[in-house]
């Protein structure tokens, strides 16, 4: 059976992802902290990206770098991991862009299962709302737009 | 009612129609923004977005309130609706990256067994 992802916009600058995994928090860590595993799931087909490299230097002060292909155009993302405390919490810089937020992950191990919670902190709710799911956001916005429209038209 | 409905699917869709309306708001899905600081940026003429604006807020896309001598437009009421539908992406793609990772923590999960059956022999 597969378990719910919830998002809850705790305030004006934070989001908070949550989702329980079966497996126990030291392997769900090694997923997030493990270049050659991170890659098999942090860029799912329905994203319609791919992720061309990707570098995990995973230690308090280490750097990562993950560089995206999207047709013919190139994005990288990267930062600096602030807190690492394994299988517990991990914390890293989103430095690519002005208002990047900090990104948290935590990992809680209950009776063989592990909840986590991926929560990111902006510096402002402007700086959310232009960044967060960057992946077409406003594109996408529209489109919604348009169904409701034509909803409306066809009341 | 159903006059209604058409009335302001009308209204919307003749908002949606301009490629600087849609700019318009875009850029107060960002922030909030005077007709003066929208004309700058979109290099036009007060006037000019005053009609612009004129049109969004006919729609209900974009509200505006007067203080002082400066008028603000910020996004309408559809906002919210628009808010939830944003959030609701943001979950997909989360959810989608977690469903990928199901498998991967199962796939870890199964080697971990293997590892520890030959660690046993």
């Amino acid at each position: 059976m597969k378990n719910r992802t919830t998002v809850e916009r705790k305030s004006e600058r934070e989001l908070a992802v949550t989702r329980t995994f079966n497996g126990p928090a030291r392997l769900v860590f090694e997923a997030w902290t493990k270049p050659d595993v991170f890659r098999q799931w942090w860029v799912p087909k329905s994203m319609g990206m791919s992720l061309l490299s990707c570098e995990m230097d995973v230690r308090v002060g280490g750097r990562y770098r993950l560089e995206f292909a999207h047709g013919d155009s190139r994005m990288a993302f990267f930062g600096t991991y602030k807190e690492v405390t394994p299988h517990s919490r991990l914390v890293w810089t989103n430095d690519e862009s002005d208002g990047g937020a900090i990104s948290t992950v935590t990992f809680e191990e209950r009776s063989g299962k592990t909840l986590l919670v991926y929560h990111e902190l902006y510096p402002s709710k402007e700086a959310l709302d232009a960044n967060a799911g960057m992946e077409n956001a406003m594109a996408e916005t529209f489109e919604q737009l348009d169904e409701l429209l034509v909803t409306l038209g066809a009341t | 009612m159903v006059q209604y409905a058409q009335t302001r699917f009308d209204a919307s869709f003749a908002a949606l129609s301009d490629a600087t309306r849609r700019g318009v708001l875009e850029q107060l899905w960002r922030a909030d923004a005077s007709i003066t600081d929208l004309a700058e940026k979109f290099r036009m003429s007060l006037t000019g977005m005053k009609k612009h604006v004129g049109v969004l807020e006919q729609s209900g896309l974009v509200t505006t309130a007067k203080v002082g001598r400066v008028r603000t437009c910020k996004l309408g009421p559809r906002r919210l609706e628009e808010e939830a539908a944003w959030i609701e992406r943001y979950r997909q793609l989360w959810d989608a990256r977690f469903d990928a990772l199901d498998t991967v923590v199962e796939e870890l999960k199964q080697k971990e067994k293997v590892v520890g059956r030959k660690k046993r022999e």
